[in-house]
């Protein structure tokens, strides 16, 4: 089980925490202004990095605050972890 | 062989004064404190302990350890518990146990005992309580670490019966967990273990003392200190009872004073076997051969031996006539390579085919192993998490090469902590306590014989739980195998509850002679978690019964029990289903109840219903982004139905929106999905609108909801809300009022999830049984009817309102449910909205939800059951399969308004089916004719809201 650093919160059990998925996918400014197939891509598909990996997480079971981190999804260690808005 | 004399005069950690009492197939036999059921079978002269899965071939106890391949019972007494090694089942008075065919037997009653859980914390985790692991851990504490010392065994010490005397040992400074096995090893340094508290005890077990504990251990450093396993050599024969890894042979003598035999062959190909020699020739056993494939055979062997066979292997193993063909009677010998076979009389065959370190748990932490030819086996090859390994489990054999090992990686993990370490080292171990030297330094080195050549290999044993021998690994490797992790599973070798502690080596070993290919390269299979087997209970511990999932119920739940309400679970709320009165079964009750909220009045708590209150400038900002519809121009006091798609444009959820204030909203949702509807905006609001000023909080516990339904219940809410102007133009509908109600400070909304007049009645959770009192008491007079979730679902499906996640399952949009309505075309985006331009969700071909009418208005239809066109039927026969399906039913129920039966159904183009007849195929083999209706089959034109 992962040790999650929260950055609220300090170290903390993966149980506490809920899987965002891949961080830095913002919303399109203008949706309508897309194509169905920029569309599907925004929606559906996202990489699949082997290495470092910015990603969301929520510490659901504690302060439910989002946050990013960066994940080597090679060996699953979280190299960092940054609140939402700071830099990737 | 009977039992007489096996039990040596003097050797031995047992407590001789003390006899246990137990059985075995039936038959009485005793034993002593100290023992285990292995030790003790063997003592009484009992080899044979099982039959094998698929040969049926006698087994008996082939070491001395939790990686026992054959020696696996079933405990009857004090409670079943199929497939335990008997090697780690420690003996008390009044234990039952029986042999085994390979599987065991579940229990067939509840278990009485309890499990639990601890979660721990540490500087440092020691797994192994060895020479290395007592090293580790003893300097750890003297250093001032946290150290938590964890060993499967029932004390400290190890495996090897050579390490004698711990008090250098600072149990006091360490937390100590005898019979307790790190089974698993996980990221971040995360260990689990399972401690074994009362299995010991028998019958005397306390009552209050769970059976098992799961520890959680987060550890900042971990040694594993796990020791080695002696693997056995392939020969024909290699499975009989009688023949054992040869350094178990010492275990049994110098931990249990027992003798595995009288007159016993050696069999090894590494150095150690000649301790083995040793110890049972001083102890009175005699050694009939030493056979040795190296050439020379070492310097001095103390004790005598009858025969010296260097160059020599063992080539098979017997029974005979007389001694029964269930055990070891004779054993074969021939020289490496072939010629005369000497046969030799033994009752015991004691093999040494080198030795594994235990790296399971290594492997599982991220660890890399790389196969050391000197050695002969795999070595631990570094690890990103922070663990080191000591002892044998890194290939050292004596044990002052173990005891100083373990000091050094406790100095490097210690230094590691940022913990100095003190200056201490163990006290030396005399000259006797000696092992043999390392096994680089033996003549000739360590042969990698694994197995004996031969033509017939069809009782060459390499995995002896699974009965896989060398011929089923060559029949893989012949169809083409070349990866041991597919002959593994080809041959199913490695794969029982030893997880091929003792077979995986041998197994690699046959694959690479086969494809010509060294062990190095074919690597090893992957080691997975648990290392030895672990119960469901254990590792369910409180987390079962009513302590599985909470169960939460209302303010007014004990009413609903007292008036004999059954429940359904909803989420994890406990809902009334329906009241039965006297004599009813479910359709009679929830038929009354449907008259008295179509006729009279009715009242339900629905206090489970989600509530989620959004307060700030930007609330109403906020909720036009989520709901498919606007929300920032509803009037304070009005209400709005609205839904939320995902941002696929599929409906995630929907509910009502009360505006309380210009910048205070609140909300409610289905009663299964308050939580994620909550998650999803806390979600929107702080990664992607972190600029609005809303603020969203849960207040789904802060109000109690009852609602009261009917053309009665103005009736009802006038007598209780004396202040409240209840007629429908002062209190229209879809508004809300706060007031007074029963005395009680309430928030009365107009909303109706039945098509009737209806009034929910909402005050703060403590008031809750108070209100619902009241209103049963009021409306008394009126007939009033508690009624439940099922009711319910009829009052809302005959008029077609869907329930999401019932009649929506994740691909159905708004339009779909003929809720066009529902959608801004104003609002320039909202979450889903770019999805409703897509060309699929824009198909007019999508399924809609509409209303069927069984043209047999009994037939009630089956949820879930299909509908098909006519078209597709073949003589009024479903054609083959796969059959063209036009959709399926989402709810179905009895009318008592429409005194028939009727379904809503998702139906590809089912808004322009309407009248059409399709069929739907049940379960029996019936094809049933329906009609496609509206899906609002009752009241369509909506006169009944206002009473």
């Amino acid at each position: 089980m992962l040790l999650i650093r929260c950055p609220w919160c300090g170290p903390r059990d993966e149980t506490e925490f809920h899987y965002g998925g891949a961080a830095h996918v913002a919303y399109p400014s203008d949706p309508a202004a897309l194509s169905d197939e920029e569309w599907g891509r925004y929606l559906f598909v996202r990489e699949n990095l082997k290495g470092p990996f910015a990603e969301r997480w929520c510490h659901t079971a504690g302060c439910r605050r989002w946050f990013n981190a960066v994940r080597d999804t090679l060996t699953n260690e979280i190299l960092r972890v940054y609140r939402i808005g700071e830099p990737a | 062989m009977s039992g007489d004399g096996l039990r040596h005069a003097t050797e031995g950690r047992i407590d001789r004064g003390t006899v246990l009492r137990f059985r075995f197939d039936g038959t009485a036999y005793s034993g002593h404190p100290g023992d285990t059921l292995a030790s003790a079978l063997l003592a009484n002269g009992v080899r044979r302990i099982g039959t094998s899965v698929r040969l049926g071939r006698p087994r008996g106890v082939m070491s001395a350890g939790s990686e026992e391949p054959t020696g696996v019972v079933q405990l009857e007494a004090p409670f079943p518990d199929p497939m335990r090694p008997a090697t780690m089942v420690e003996l008390h008075d009044g234990l039952v146990a029986s042999s085994l065919s390979g599987r065991g037997r579940l229990a067939d009653r509840p278990d009485p005992a309890r499990y639990d859980a601890v979660h721990a914390h540490c500087d440092m985790l020691v797994v192994g309580a060895g020479p290395a692991g007592l090293a580790a851990a003893s300097l750890a504490v003297r250093s001032g670490a946290r150290v938590i010392l964890a060993d499967e065994r029932p004390e400290v010490g190890g495996a090897s019966p050579d390490t004698e005397g711990d008090d250098w040992f600072d149990r006091a400074g360490a937390r100590v967990l005898t019979r307790t096995t790190v089974f698993g090893y996980y990221d971040d340094n995360y260990l689990v273990a399972v401690e074994r508290r009362t299995d010991h005890l028998g019958a005397a077990a306390p009552g209050n003392l769970a059976r098992e504990r799961i520890w959680r251990i987060r550890a900042g450093q971990v040694v594993l200190a796990t020791g080695a396993h002696e693997r056995p050599i392939a020969f024909a024969g290699n499975d009989l009872p009688g023949v054992m890894l040869a350094d178990s042979a010492r275990t049994y003598l110098h931990r249990y004073g027992v003798l595995v035999g009288r007159r016993a062959v050696v069999f090894t190909i590494n150095d150690s076997g000649y301790r083995v020699v040793a110890d049972l020739a001083a102890a009175g056993v005699e050694i009939a051969a030493l056979v040795d494939p190296r050439e020379a055979t070492g310097g001095t062997v103390g004790g005598q031996v009858g025969g010296r066979y260097g160059g020599h292997v063992v080539v098979a193993a017997h029974g005979d006539d007389a001694h029964g063909h269930d055990v070891l009677s004779t054993v074969d010998i021939e020289p490496v390579g072939g010629g005369p076979t000497v046969r030799v009389d033994a009752d015991a065959l004691l093999v040494s085919g080198g030795w594994s370190p235990v790296l399971h748990l290594y492997s599982q932490s991220g660890g890399r192993l790389r196969y050391d030819e000197v050695v002969g086996a795999f070595l631990p090859d570094g690890c990103r998490q922070a663990v080191t390994v000591a002892g044998a489990a890194r290939g050292l054999t004596s044990t002052t090469a173990c005891l100083v090992d373990g000091v050094d990686a406790a100095r490097q993990a210690l230094t590691a902590l940022g913990i100095t370490p003190v200056d201490w080292s163990p006290p030396s171990v005399g000259a006797g306590a000696e092992g043999p030297p390392p096994a680089t330094a033996a003549p000739g080195g360590v042969p990698d014989l694994r197995f004996v050549p031969a033509e017939d290999y069809s009782t060459h044993f390499v995995d002896f739980q699974r009965d896989v021998t060398v011929a089923d690994v060559l029949r893989a490797t012949g169809a083409g195998l070349r990866s041991v992790e597919h002959v593994k599973r080809y041959t199913t070798a490695g794969t029982a509850h030893d997880q091929g502690k003792t077979s995986g080596l041998l197994t690699s070993a046959v694959v690479g002679q086969a494809l010509d290919a060294g062990i190095a390269e074919l690597g090893h299979t992957t080691f997975r978690p648990p290392y030895t087997p672990v119960s469901f209970a254990a590792l369910a511990g409180r987390d079962r019964g009513q302590l599985y999932d909470p169960v939460r119920v209302t303010a007014i739940h004990d009413w609903h029990v007292r008036h004999g309400a059954r429940f359904e679970d909803v989420g994890q709320w406990r809902r009334s289903w329906y009241y039965p009165a006297e004599g009813e079964g479910l359709a009679e009750a929830v038929r009354r109840e449907c008259v008295a909220a179509r006729t009279g009045v009715a009242f339900m708590d629905a206090s489970t219903l989600g509530k989620i209150e959004v307060q700030g400038p930007d609330a109403g900002r906020f909720l036009d982004r989520l709901y498919t519809n606007v929300m920032s121009t509803l009037a304070v006091g009005a209400i709005r139905y609205g839904v939320m798609c995902g941002l696929d444009g599929m409906v995630f959820d929907d509910g009502t929106v009360a505006r309380l204030a210009p910048d205070r909203f609140l909300l409610t949702t289905t009663t299964g999905n308050a939580g994620p509807v909550l998650d999803w905006m806390e979600e929107w609001l702080q990664t992607e609108w972190p600029d609005l000023a809303a603020w969203c909080t849960s207040v789904t516990d802060q109000w109690a909801t009852v609602a009261v339904v009917g053309p009665r219940s103005r009736d009802v809410l006038a007598r209780l809300a004396p202040g409240l102007a209840v007629d429908a133009a002062t209190f229209p509908f879809m508004t809300w009022r706060d007031t007074v109600v029963a005395g009680l400070p309430a928030r009365v909304c107009r909303i109706s999830f039945s098509g009737e007049l209806a009034y929910e009645v909402n005050v703060a959770w403590w008031h809750g049984l108070a209100l619902w009192e009241a209103v049963y008491e009021a409306g008394a007079p009126y007939g009033i009817t508690p009624y439940g979730t099922e009711t319910m679902h009829v009052l809302r499906a005959e008029k077609g309102y869907p329930i999401v996640g019932q009649d929506t399952d994740g691909t159905v949009t708004p339009q779909d449910l003929g809720m066009a309505w529902v959608v801004s075309k104003k609002k320039a985006d909202f979450i889903g909205k770019r999805s409703f331009a897509r060309s699929d969700t824009a198909r007019p071909d999508r399924k809609h939800l509409v209303g069927l009418l069984p043209e047999d208005p009994t037939l009630l239809l089956p949820e879930g059951v299909h509908v098909v066109d006519p078209a597709c039927l073949a003589g009024g026969r479903l054609p083959e399969p796969p059959v063209p399906m036009l959709g399926h039913v989402t709810s179905s129920y009895r009318s008592a308004a429409l005194d028939r039966t009727f379904a809503l159904a998702l139906v590809a183009g089912g808004r322009d089916r309407i009248g059409d007849r399709l069929y739907a195929p049940l379960d029996d083999g019936r094809l049933v004719p329906v009609t496609v209706a509206g899906p609002v089959l009752y009241d369509p034109e909506g006169a009944r809201r206002d009473g």
